[in-house]
């Protein structure tokens, strides 16, 4: 210990603290601080890739996704349009055919109106004309029968006998 | 396999032979080797000294003169006024420096005034010199590498900071191995110990500290001899720092914890404060003495070796030590960063227990 400090040398130790605290200071300024800075910002950046690539791995992920879920609904979509269409398409034959039908019945039941309606027209001149053809016809055979005078009064006992049969 | 077990004991009974012969002729009257071993041992106690030139090797020519290879160095003193000289004026600790009048001699590796040219360093019965010292701030060798390494660490790295914006953020050239260190300190040390929220203001002295250690030991390995973390007021400094740094940055919860420890009983909490604070202080010491400790361990364990290669002088036990040097020299290398990596760590612990916020409600 005695030897150590004969041997300590303060001319020594101040070189060494001066030059040594300088090279601390200058070297800080001049090579540790952009050294450890320029490090830092590579790390940084391999860091702030890295990350972005998994970001955009994400990414693209959530866009595949997001696709198949947009074809999905459009599939869906289609597949609803389609099926509206259909529908409408079945609708309107439906419908069309519905209201032919009720048109027809309708035409139908006019003609049938209009033939009942002719044929009681027919009808009703028919039996004009047989009730007037009748007429002339009883017209001509009264005369014919009146024209006689035993058969007026044959006809006049056969038609009080009927009466009295018919009363009895 | 059985080849290999059966060679080690021959290598050792080898090795065990070259002992005892060795022995047998330091014990002889040879006069000369002791006399080479003691200048052996003062070489690497020199060489673990700080000096005043920067020499990179020196030899004796045949004449027996002594010379010297390196370069001197500004010596700066404070003695009743500024006082810069190269210290090539004292002939490498030979003589005696005069400068405006004043006279300086060097001891043991300090400068010391004497009364004259002539002067003589008077030294009590502790042998310890008592003449005056004078304020010394000189650019030792050690101070040289100091600054060395504070250049090729700025210009490194603020190099390695321009290739970042250069090249769009990333690293280039050196960045490129550099980086991986500066993570490792940022992911592994500093982020653990200190926590997500608070570690990003001490990542600054943690790497500068952690390369600077790591470097100037590396340099410590260097045949150029330099050596300045085996000195006291160098791991003493940076200690220190690391000790101010904590107890600025405590929290509540840190002093808490050290003069009223939550979940004891009163009187524990009583023994525990004067404990608790010493312990602050042996922190940061056993920072300063770890790092002292191993770096001037290795290198005197290193210089021995090599040191043993000259003392065998035969093929086996020499060519033994350089097998042995080499293997302790990779060691040193791994040292060289073991320490530097135990500085970082334990500081970014020591901050992390400063900055801490727990729930005391719990159990402790």
């Amino acid at each position: 210990m005695e030897k150590l400090l004969e041997e300590f040398s303060l001319g020594l130790f101040f070189w060494q603290a001066l030059l040594f605290v300088l090279l601390v200071l200058l070297l800080k300024k001049f090579a540790w601080k952009p050294i450890l800075d320029s490090v830092n910002d590579r790390e940084e950046g391999i860091k702030n890739a890295l990350d972005s690539a998994e970001k955009a791995k994400l990414e693209m992920e959530n866009l595949q996704a997001d696709n198949q879920k947009l074809l999905k609904e459009a599939r869906t979509e289609r597949e609803t349009m389609l099926k509206e269409a259909r529908d409408i398409k079945n609708k309107m034959i439906e419908d069309a055919k519905g209201e032919a039908q009720d048109q027809a019945n309708k035409l139908i039941q006019q003609a049938q109106a209009a033939i009942e309606s002719e044929k009681k027209a027919a009808m009703a001149e028919l039996k004009n004309h047989v009730a007037g053809l009748s007429l002339d016809i009883a017209e001509k055979v009264v005369r014919n029968e009146l024209s006689n005078k035993d058969k007026q009064l044959q006809l006049v006992e056969t038609m009080l006998g009927e009466k009295s049969l018919t009363e009895a | 396999m059985r080849r290999k077990i059966s060679l080690k004991p021959i290598t050792l009974l080898l090795l065990l032979v070259t002992f005892v012969s060795f022995g047998k002729e330091q014990g002889g009257h040879d006069e000369s080797k002791t006399d080479k071993e003691a200048e052996r041992k003062a070489y690497i106690q020199h060489h673990l000294q700080d000096t005043y030139d920067f020499g990179l090797f020196s030899y004796t020519t045949d004449k027996g003169e002594h010379k010297h290879v390196g370069f001197p160095l500004p010596v700066i003193l404070w003695d009743n006024g500024l006082k810069v000289f190269s210290s090539s004026k004292f002939h490498h600790g030979e003589t005696v420096a005069e400068v405006g009048g004043s006279f300086y001699k060097q001891h043991h590796g300090k400068i010391y005034k004497v009364d004259g040219l002539n002067g003589e360093i008077v030294l009590d019965d502790h042998h310890h010199a008592t003449n005056e010292k004078p304020l010394d701030f000189s650019i030792t060798k050690n101070v040289t590498m100091i600054i060395v390494v504070f250049l090729i660490m700025f210009f490194m790295f603020s190099r390695m900071a321009k290739a970042y914006k250069k090249n769009n953020g990333m690293p280039k050239g050196m960045g490129r191995l550099l980086e991986p260190i500066v993570l490792y300190i940022r992911d592994d040390i500093a982020r653990p110990n200190i926590g997500e929220k608070h570690y990003k203001k001490y990542m600054s002295y943690l790497l500068t500290v952690f390369f600077f250690v790591w470097i100037i030991n590396l340099f410590g390995l260097t045949p150029l001899g330099v050596n300045v973390t085996n000195n006291i007021a160098v791991t003493f400094c940076l200690a220190i720092i690391t000790y101010l740094i904590t107890t600025f940055s405590g929290k509540k919860d840190y002093w808490k914890h050290i003069f009223w420890m939550p979940g004891v009983p009163v009187p524990m909490k009583i023994i525990l404060a004067p404990i608790e604070l010493l312990g602050t202080i042996i922190k940061p010491f056993s920072l300063m003495i770890r790092l002292y400790a191993n770096i001037t361990a290795g290198h005197i364990v290193l210089m021995s070796l090599i040191a043993m290669m000259f003392t065998f002088q035969n093929w086996l036990g020499s060519s033994l030590s350089f097998l042995l040097a080499f293997v302790l020299g990779i060691l040193e290398l791994l040292v060289a960063a073991l320490q530097a990596y135990i500085f970082t760590m334990l500081s970014a612990l020591y901050f992390g227990a400063a900055v801490e916020e727990h729930d005391h409600h719990e159990a402790h």
